[in-house]
């Protein structure tokens, strides 16, 4: 009855097992985490000191761009989707997910949406260099010709988001093992589901605000062109009324992974499950009609200034319960700290400090003095990289017991934390004085009141850089390591993946499990 | 009242320079600045104030949750043989930690919102500016004062590029400061010609886009007379980073004086249009303006930037029929929008001298000339 994987590189191409694509997107992840990180890396070496050293400001704002999309579109969100394909079968005593054929589809684009952004670098007049956030006019009527390739591999990537998301749907909602109810689901489970419906709510919406920029571009319509009698205000409307919703597709699952991490260091159930739950759908539900708080300077009427105000600050609370329920599930535990925990807990320290600038952003007044400086750049990289990045860490390292069979090295994971804990803080936290000195985003060059804390910001990505290849030697290590590990992993974790043998089996719950 | 006015105004020249090297000089921004600047703004300081406020309430809430997490860490661990106790629900605490928040951000929201409403009141301005943003550049027009300048970056490339040591105010001044009076409100109605900028200037705490099309409003009420720097906050291509504002607060009288200045000079250019220059004379001020209005794109020695922004030397246009030449100044180009018509934006005498300097510069040697008086006898004719 059971058989293995297929042989040689038509395994990879054909399969249609959740776990080997799971694997594909997880590696892929990694690959562009390397490429967007060495983007950064560009980045902070010019800014190393003021004047122009090594690149050019044309090139300058094509490594910002590139660096934001990759991480955004090609490391942060693949991992997600490879974690849900690994993880949510298994924790929901699926055999595999609900529509494997899409499965393999939706993965398999990627490589193709991002050799495409990538080869924009080598065509004339270069790579898109008008920020992840490409506001028109500038990424139409001024935009280098590549924008066109830009906008297919947007709409790839869409479509890969798509239809991961509709196929986690179907999974969660009709694959759950008998007796899983929906809030006896992990809560990584059930973030992913609400980050489901996210995706299939936004991503369209990109995909609606590219295509008028062909339209702009091609096809000689005035979407976003004032003089055409268009709109530049309508392309930021439409952008952030994806690009909000995107950025908590971001964090949501972390959401759910540390809720894994944290009880199991813990030795102590999460505390509040439920109003975990609700509050994952109200914020949720806020990200759809905050998305103006983006646009508090382009001069929106003060009813809407004050509105998109409100609702911002609203979304502190349910933000609030999420942290105040683990710090509560640490609390009278019997901690350890392992490299899953250490990252964990960093996590939620770092990411309270992101949702403090972030509550400091929303209040819209202050956003005049905050709005496109560096105080922005520190805000979004403590919730990105602590929120997402240290999350999808912390999880390769509880996982990855369990997906390959074998033990990781623990001090040099450790080792791993502390520099990318050290390396994160001394690149980011200066980002928040000189952006409250003055200093926009996205130049190339500065006046020089913000030379010292810049240099500091360099020297901390190289490190964080640094500690990230020690990660993946790690992880390397680990796979080829003959170091096993038991069934269980860690002291008594919960859940259904940890009642499988380790290495977890190619098939698994072919028979549903009994929930109990 | 021609004499005693005049009299008056001879008086302040020698006392406004003086303002301008002493009192109204501006104080060095120190290097490892960590917080907000107050301005100096009733605006300005209401904003600080909201700031530090949130800020206040964002460490306090850090040191409770925090503490109890480090308390955690620190007195419930394992090795310390601390047993895991197993509660996960308390109903009263979820519905405390809801509530506490909610009613801090109400306190919050209160001012914040009547600091809001001030700063919409753009009614009842003494003065109206019409900034707009160029790529890479601002302009400023007095409303109603037939006053309009550029303002460019005024940092030179050698300092960019460490060729020589960099000033204090690298990167942020400029050739033409906009100039405003203190203790008046002043209105800025703010648009682009081409992408979207941000006018930003900290110490007024104003930031707004500078979006095409639309025309956005902002105030400031300056109280004390000096020299405050800002830059473009919103990316607009290229030089983004190289378009910085620098306002100039003067009092009522010398900002009086000094627009009345503006006005004569303004006059004495229009007069330069009737003018015949010698050839020299149009190199000379035509690489003057090429470097100010040409050069972020086409670079200082004509190269261009491949693939980017064409090259001058040794062009089609610079060394092809001049008509053409003058239709891709003077109305830019049709297929590329970043090619600016400089004929709103330029005097003919700037004009003609930029022409004649592109078409003799960087080896181009066509050995013609074009006088101011063409280019007007050309914008008409084209109308």
């Amino acid at each position: 009855m059971a058989h293995g994987p297929a042989q040689g590189v038509t395994r990879w191409f054909f399969t249609t097992n959740h776990k080997d694509i799971g694997t594909m997107y997880l590696w892929f992840s990694f690959s562009m985490f390397f490429i967007g990180g060495f983007f950064a890396l560009v980045i902070r070496a010019e800014l190393f000191e003021p004047g122009l050293q090594i690149i050019e400001p044309e090139f300058f704002n094509q490594m910002t761009t590139l660096h934001g999309l990759i991480m955004v579109f090609g490391a942060v969100m693949p991992a997600f989707v490879g974690l849900a394909n690994w993880m949510i079968p298994i924790m929901i005593g699926a055999p595999d997910m609900a529509l494997p054929r899409m499965n393999n589809w939706s993965f398999w684009i990627l490589p193709f949406a991002f050799a495409i952004l990538l080869s924009t670098l080598f065509m004339e007049g270069g790579a898109p260099n008008f920020g992840w956030t490409f506001y028109a006019p500038l990424s139409t009527t001024y935009a280098p010709p590549s924008v066109t390739f830009f906008i297919v591999a947007v709409h790839i990537m869409g479509a890969s988001s798509i239809m991961g998301a509709i196929n986690i749907i179907a999974t969660i909602l009709n694959m759950r093992a008998p007796g899983m109810t929906l809030m006896k689901m992990p809560l990584f489970v059930w973030t992913w589901l609400i980050t489901a419906y996210l995706l299939i709510a936004v991503m369209p919406v990109l995909a609606g605000v590219v295509t008028m920029m062909l339209m702009d571009i091609h096809f000689g319509t005035s979407f976003f062109d004032a003089a055409g009698g268009g709109d530049p205000v309508l392309f930021q409307h439409v952008f952030w009324f994806f690009g909000h919703p995107e950025v908590y597709i971001m964090i949501l699952p972390a959401f759910g992974i540390v809720s894994a991490i944290i009880p199991t260091f813990a030795r102590k159930p999460l505390f509040g499950y439920a109003s975990m739950v609700y509050a994952t759908a109200s914020i949720a539900f806020l990200s759809f009609i905050v998305w103006a708080h983006h646009m508090f300077t382009v001069g929106i009427p003060l009813a809407g200034e004050l509105f998109f105000m409100y609702a911002t600050m609203l979304i502190a609370v349910p933000t609030g319960v999420k942290v105040f329920n683990w710090v509560t599930t640490m609390f009278r535990g019997s901690l350890t700290f392992e490299t899953p925990m250490l990252f964990s807990v960093a996590f939620v320290i770092l990411f309270t400090i992101g949702g403090f600038s972030g509550l400091m952003l929303a209040i819209a007044p202050a956003d005049f003095q905050y709005h496109d400086t560096y105080f922005v750049v520190a805000h979004f990289h403590y919730v990105l990289v602590p929120g997402a990045i240290f999350s999808i860490t912390a999880a390769v390292y509880y996982w990855l017991p369990k997906w390959c069979g074998n033990m990781y090295n623990e001090l040099m994971g450790k080792t791993h934390f502390w520099m990318a804990f050290i390396g994160l803080n001394l690149t980011f936290f200066p980002m928040h004085f000189v952006g409250l000195a003055g200093m926009p985003r996205r130049i190339p060059d500065y006046a020089l009141q913000f030379a010292d804390f810049n240099m500091i910001s360099s020297c901390g990505a190289f490190l964080f850089g640094g500690a990230q290849l020690l990660f993946l030697f790690n992880v390397v290590r680990t796979i080829r390591s003959s170091k096993k590990a038991t069934d269980e992993v860690w002291e008594k974790p919960t859940g259904l993946e940890w009642e499988l043998p380790t290495p977890a089996p190619y098939h698994t719950f072919s028979t549903p499990p009994v929930i109990r | 009242m021609g004499l005693t006015q005049l009299t008056r105004c001879y008086w302040l020249v020698p006392v406004s320079f003086l303002f301008s090297n002493t009192a109204v000089a501006e104080e060095t921004v120190p290097r490892w600045q960590t917080n907000m600047t107050e301005g100096v703004t009733a605006v300005s300081r209401d904003i600080y104030g909201l700031h530090m406020d949130i800020f206040w309430w964002c460490v306090g809430i850090g040191v409770v949750v925090f503490g109890v997490m480090f308390y955690s860490m620190i007195v419930h661990r394992k090795e310390n043989g601390a047993k895991s106790a197993n509660f996960h629900e308390s109903t009263a605490l979820e519905i405390l930690w809801t509530i506490i928040p909610f009613v801090i951000l109400v306190i919050m929201a209160v001012p914040a919102t009547s600091s809001l409403i001030k700063i919409y009141d753009t009614r009842e301005a003494d003065v109206d500016v019409v900034i707009t943003g160029y790529q890479w550049k601002w302009k400023y027009e007095y409303l109603g004062e037939e006053v309009s300048f550029f303002s460019n970056l005024s940092t030179s490339q050698d300092e960019i590029y460490n060729r020589i040591d960099k000033n204090p105010n690298y990167l942020l001044e400029v050739d033409n400061p906009l100039v405003i009076p203190t203790d008046t409100k002043v209105r800025f109605l703010i648009t682009a010609n081409d992408v979207i900028h941000a006018w930003w200037v900290p110490a007024f705490a104003v930031k707004k886009d500078a979006i095409p099309g639309f025309i956005n409003e902002a105030w400031t009420y300056v109280e004390e007379p000096g020299i405050y720097r800002g830059q473009c906050a919103e990316l607009c291509g290229k030089d983004h980073g190289f378009m910085p504002i620098v306002v100039e607060a003067k009092s009522p009288e010398d900002y009086a004086l000094w627009i009345g200045e503006q006005k004569t000079a303004a006059a004495k250019v229009r007069e330069l249009t009737n003018k015949t220059f010698s050839f020299s004379e149009l190199m000379e001020r035509g690489e003057q303006v090429y470097q100010s209005s040409c050069a972020a794109c086409h670079q200082a020695d004509g190269q261009g930037v491949p693939g980017v922004f064409p090259a001058i030397a040794k062009s089609a246009i610079a060394t092809g029929d001049i008509s053409e030449h003058l239709s891709m100044v003077v109305f830019g180009s049709r297929e590329n929008p970043a090619m600016q018509a400089f004929g709103e934006q330029l005097p003919e005498s700037d004009l003609a001298a930029v022409i004649t300097y592109q078409r003799n510069a960087f080896g181009n040697n066509m050995g013609d000339t074009i006088q101011p008086i063409d280019i007007l006898t050309y914008k008409t004719q084209s109308e």
